[in-house]
């Protein structure tokens, strides 16, 4: 018959279904490989140590002759940068993005944006070395007792590094506001400033919440800043000005050192790393049902 | 032309509009009386919701858009330099084709506002949302959940509700643009009945692709086709004897 499909382009196209289905696995597959190694080492390191004394012991001292293995200090270093990061790039962020969604015109949007995106992509490195060498001399001018390395220098930059992302997720939100919202409000004789905080904005909110919390969970991952600026310093303190650690500066630290490899030492990083995913995975998981909440609401 | 009892609100004189080179009114010279309706109808694309959205200067949220002429608004041109949009639009209130209440309470939707503008007691704010509520005719049917969202309103209600935001800052004026089209039948006799009502007090202008509608309604009637007004007069008359014939094939349903 003619219509009959000859044997060998049914074998072709079942091989390149399966190559197709092994290639958009790939990245499922090293994900979960990741999951896997993270839960095994860290299970390990947590027959030595329990979890009580990880989350409660004030002290980080696993490379120390007398070790404590409490994971507060490295927390808080992360805490303490990722909110110098947050006052830095939240008011920025937040206002550019009304600007531009509400105020510049078409033509300054289609130059601002893309510059503004560029921030993201300079490599981490070179803002490391810009908190270090640029930043932290500039901050000694105003406050003396500075150190050398200090979380205050490193937030700020981190903040720098974050800001495109909460202005260009937040401005997406409020441009996918409905013009006819902004028609309502202009229609009762609201003027622009009241059209892009009292309707615009609130309108728009879920979407930027789930930016910050997106900036949030990236400042919280982010390493070679800290590893540059922040010093190595695992300390239980809120003071910017002096050196402090964060989780991830600490994994370079180890990384880069010279811990053996299978000790208790070396799984510190692995614990440490679980505590990491553990803190982004719930932080993007609570943006990623936002964002869907917000794409919902106006269809 | 229409005999002048009333005095009229609109005057306007030669007025073009254009989103970029495109030219989608031309020269209409019309002049609105206070305290009517005034029916505007035509096929898609005659320039009709144009023509309502200059009057309150709305469209100038439109890239590129712009117009040409003068429109007076109690012998004041809208369109002068030194005109405060706010006020007008305070004034001029509008009521658009699909309702767009903001995603807030009944409650706020309407006290919105009365926010935005004046420093006003609460106790103020209760009352004027009640009457203004009851003025749109939906009172009854939202009372009780005032701090419900506005979204959660079927579309006639939410229509309502626009017209209730609308009527809250006591405008003069009241544009329709089309408000019936996306609602359905039973919350359109509602919404022409109430048109009725607020014809006491407010001068509408209702854009309306339905001919019924606009004989049911309107003391006048403007017949608008590709961007020129071909006719304008009572209501009554533009129906019964129309004095153009693109006026009565258009009423006749010959075209449009």
């Amino acid at each position: 018959m003619l219509l009959k499909r000859k044997p060998i382009l049914k074998l072709k196209e079942l091989f390149i279904e399966r190559l197709l289905f092994l290639f958009s696995f790939l990245s499922v597959f090293t994900t979960l490989g990741i999951i896997i190694i993270l839960l095994f080492e860290s299970f390990e390191f947590f027959k030595e140590v329990s979890i009580l004394k990880f989350l409660t012991d004030t002290q980080w001292t696993p490379l120390f002759i007398n070790k404590h293995f409490g994971i507060l200090p490295l927390l808080c270093g992360t805490f303490l940068t990722t909110l110098i990061a947050i006052c830095v790039a939240l008011p920025v962020g937040l206002v550019s993005a009304v600007y531009l969604s509400e105020y510049a015109s078409l033509k300054l949007r289609a130059i601002v944006k893309p510059i503004m995106e560029i921030l993201a992509a300079i490599p981490t490195v070179v803002y490391g070395y810009f908190a270090l060498l640029f930043v932290t001399p500039l901050l000694k001018k105003i406050i003396p007792s500075l150190s050398g390395f200090n979380a205050l220098s490193s937030g700020i930059v981190m903040g720098i590094m974050i800001i495109p992302l909460i202005s260009s997720l937040s401005e997406d939100a409020m441009r996918s506001v409905p013009m006819s919202l902004r028609e309502g409000a202009y229609a009762v004789g609201s003027n622009r400033l009241q059209v892009s905080f009292r309707v615009v904005f609130p309108g728009a909110l879920s979407g930027i919440i789930s930016s910050i919390v997106l900036a949030i969970s990236r400042a919280i991952g982010e390493t070679m800043i800290v590893a540059i600026a922040a010093g190595q310093q695992p300390k239980l303190t809120l003071n910017p000005f002096v050196p402090i650690e964060t989780i991830t500066a600490y994994i370079v630290q180890v990384s880069l050192g010279d811990t053996p490899y299978g000790t208790l030492e070396y799984r510190t990083i692995f614990a440490c790393g679980m505590t990491l995913f553990v803190i982004t995975f719930i932080l993007n998981t609570f943006s990623f049902k936002l964002k869907r909440h917000f794409l919902e609401a106006y269809e | 032309m229409v005999e002048n009892i009333q005095k009229p609100i609109f005057k306007i004189q030669n007025l073009s509009a254009f989103y970029g080179a495109k030219e989608v009114l031309r020269k209409i010279n019309i002049n609105i009386l206070s305290n009517s309706v005034t029916a505007i109808i035509g096929p898609s694309g005659c320039g009709k919701s144009t023509f309502v959205r200059s009057l309150n200067r709305i469209n100038d949220l439109i890239l590129n858009f712009r117009v040409q002429g003068k429109i007076f608004y109690h012998n004041k041109n809208i369109y002068d330099k030194d005109v405060d949009v706010v006020e007008l639009r305070r004034k001029v209130g509008m009521v658009f084709q699909k309702p767009n209440p903001f995603p807030k309470s009944i409650y706020e939707n309407i006290a919105y506002g009365l926010k935005i503008h004046n420093f006003i007691k609460k106790e103020m704010i209760d009352e004027i949302v009640e009457k203004s509520l009851k003025k749109a005719a939906l009172w009854d049917e939202v009372k009780d959940n005032l701090k419900q969202n506005a979204l959660s309103l079927s579309g006639g209600q939410q229509q309502r509700l626009c017209i209730a935001r609308a009527l809250a800052i006591e405008p003069e004026v009241i544009l329709l643009d089309e408000p019936c089209s996306a609602i359905d039948p039973i919350s359109t006799a509602k919404i022409e009945e109430l048109i009725y009502e607020l014809k006491k007090n407010y001068t509408i202008i209702i854009v309306t692709h339905n001919m019924q509608q606009a004989a049911r309604v309107s003391d006048y009637t403007a017949f608008f086709l590709s961007g020129e007004l071909i006719e304008f007069g009572k209501t009554e008359e533009v129906f019964k004897a129309p004095k153009d014939r693109r006026t009565e094939d258009y009423i006749t349903g010959r075209f449009g």
